[in-house]
């Protein structure tokens, strides 16, 4: 039990994450949404690399040759790199809308269909 | 020879690294920005053709990225690197990427003259280029979302251009919203794909695959996150109002972006094949779904671009319904399973050319007039080579004989008659109202009184491109024996035939 205690995290990060984008009217929640969603999946990226006990993997001088895996780890650091990217454009987008409509609330929008 | 061992990568590069020189040159001089960039486009395309070529006779070629020989795929027996994998239908789907971008761009050079940031849109066309060709070309999961997000923030960007325009600003962000999403459960699949096989590349995964619960979840996220990227029935919600806001030529390229991720959509689904029939059903029905919502949502459009894009989610319903009636027959389709998806992916071609042109036709009307919806009228006296462009891509998107649609949309048709009468029925009535839409269109903007105020001239290169289309249009319609012999066939043999893929890795 006690080791699927990430695992639980990582589904109620991607609950909380989804119910953000799904059922808040604030566009700036919409984003945190996102980016909780994409907290939760690295958080399951680097639980799938994890070893009881291992130590990180850098080859040289280490104390003994038990390590996590390395791969995941490296598709975590990208995927945050791309997290924040996809945050700052949406961000700067709700800029705009702010600045173009005077509000951030989504049910107020001009756009149909 | 080495440039056609290193061209799936160079087809990556060459426009990842134009699009960030486009702003120094640009900085420099903006003809030579055009210039850097016109060249680099024609590279591309020459490299896409040369591939091609080369995959179509001589088989699957691979490349993997940091080995000593780019063939060396498996060194301790499993992939470690990032590899990519082009068989004739990775090849068929890069070239239609690269020459409709190189076809956009070249229209681009006049109809945005007057705008200002054009350093950063061009930056933004080449990395939308990069993503879409990264989607087709690579056969490394993780490496495909990043090629995804890669797609998404470009286009995001570029659906954004009029900054003015708060329904631009509106619809980039609910693009944004639901492409990120869309990335976020791919990854999560990846993640679920690599715990239980510690494989990150598709062929690999493919071929260790055990049909557990875990993968059905994983293969249920994927395929919803391409469909949505695609733009199909339950999830098309944005492509209408991504595709109205955008200025026009980038419409052609978020179709195009859609036609790429349907493609990597067929390609999960024929390597992966757990439970092909239902899967065949599902998208078949989906396919029905999604050609009578965008027809009868397009009848009553009043902005060109939007009545556009609804008829574009009818032609993904064509595609769909063709490659997905071919998938029930799937783990041989010989008879008519064969033809449905081979007419599946004719029409991906031809839905390029046709909805490509209609919307470089909206962007021109935009361009002489400066309104987006239908109140325009009598523009064919000034206009006349507009007017028989556009009746061309009328006839080509409604399935008239002469020209390209008729020929992929019989074959989808007779094929699909096969599976179920009633589809096929339910396809030939959405092609006729297809048919009444643009005849409705065309009479609005081109019939009647003469337009009263004095327009200006379409540029040459502008009608140059649209006659391109128009031409290749009418050829693959009096010949389409010539391209389905030459390309689609060795593309449906490349995507029914599973096993190549996975063996040229393994």
């Amino acid at each position: 039990m006690l080791h699927n205690i990430p695992f639980i995290a990582v589904i109620v990060l991607i609950a909380i994450g989804l119910y953000g984008v799904l059922f808040k009217r604030n566009l700036i929640k919409i984003v945190m949404g996102i980016n909780i969603i994409g907290s939760g999946v690295n958080l399951f990226l680097i639980e799938l690399g994890y070893r009881e006990g291992g130590v990180a993997p850098i080859f040289t001088s280490a104390p003994k040759l038990e390590m996590v895996l390395p791969t995941p780890q490296a598709l975590t650091l990208t995927s945050i790199v791309i997290n924040i990217a996809v945050v700052a454009l949406m961000l700067s987008l709700v800029t705009l809308i702010y600045k173009h409509y005077g509000g951030i609330d989504s049910e107020k929008r001009r756009l149909k269909g | 020879m080495t440039l056609i061992e290193h061209a799936p990568i160079l087809l990556i590069a060459i426009p990842l690294l134009a699009a960030f020189l486009t702003p120094i040159v640009g900085r420099v001089n903006s003809l030579l920005r055009n210039f850097e960039m016109i060249i680099a486009l024609i590279s591309i395309e020459f490299l896409a053709i040369l591939l091609s070529y080369d995959v179509i006779r001589n088989g699957i070629r691979t490349y993997t990225l940091g080995a000593e020989i780019p063939g060396l795929t498996s060194p301790a027996g499993f992939p470690v690197r990032i590899i990519l994998e082009v068989d004739a239908m990775n090849a068929f789907i890069s070239l239609i990427a690269s020459s409709i971008t190189l076809i956009v761009a070249i229209y681009c050079l006049n109809f945005m003259k007057e705008q200002r940031i054009l350093d950063k849109f061009y930056t933004l066309l080449l990395l939308l280029l990069t993503g879409m060709l990264g989607l087709t070309l690579t056969g490394d999961f993780f490496n495909l979302f990043v090629f995804l997000e890669i797609l998404s923030v470009s286009s995001a960007a570029l659906i954004a251009f009029y900054v003015q325009r708060g329904e631009a600003l509106e619809s980039a962000f609910k693009y944004m919203v639901i492409s990120s999403v869309g990335a976020l459960m791919v990854l999560f699949a990846i993640g679920l794909l690599y715990g239980q096989y510690d494989l990150l590349n598709m062929a690999a995964i493919a071929d260790s695959i055990q049909g557990s619960f875990l993968d059905k979840v994983a293969l249920t996220l994927l395929i919803s996150a391409f469909l949505l990227k695609a733009g199909s029935v339950p999830v098309h919600m944005w492509k209408p109002d991504a595709y109205g806001e955008a200025p026009a030529p980038v419409s052609v390229l978020l179709l195009t972006s859609a036609l790429v991720s349907l493609y990597v959509l067929f390609r999960i689904f024929t390597i992966f094949a757990i439970n092909p029939v239902l899967l065949g059903w599902i998208l078949a029905i989906l396919g029905i779904l999604s050609i009578f919502l965008g027809v009868s949502m397009a009848l009553i459009q009043n902005n060109l671009q939007r009545l556009i894009a609804y008829s574009g989610i009818a032609e993904i319903g064509y595609i769909i319904l063709g490659v997905g009636s071919g998938l029930v027959e799937f783990p041989s389709p010989t008879g008519f399973g064969f033809t449905a998806i081979s007419g599946g992916l004719f029409h991906i071609l031809n839905d390029t050319l046709d909805l490509g042109l209609l919307f470089l036709i909206a962007g021109a009307i935009f361009y002489l007039t400066g309104k987006r919806d239908l109140s325009i009228g009598g523009l064919a006296h000034s206009q006349p080579t507009l007017a028989v462009f556009f009746l061309i891509g009328m006839g080509a998107v409604s399935g008239l004989p002469p020209f390209n649609g008729f020929a992929s949309k019989l074959m989808i048709y007779e094929s699909v008659y096969y599976l179920n009468p009633l589809l096929a029925i339910i396809g030939i009535l959405g092609s006729i109202l297809m048919l009444a839409i643009f005849v409705k269109v065309f009479s609005a903007i081109f019939l009647g009184i003469p337009y009263d105020k004095e327009l200006r001239k379409i540029p040459g290169s502008m009608l140059a491109v649209m006659g391109i289309l128009a031409l290749s249009i009418i050829f693959i319609g009096l010949f389409p024996n010539l391209v389905l012999e030459s390309i689609i066939t060795p593309a449906t043999k490349a995507l029914i035939n599973p096993k190549n893929y996975i063996e040229a890795i393994l």
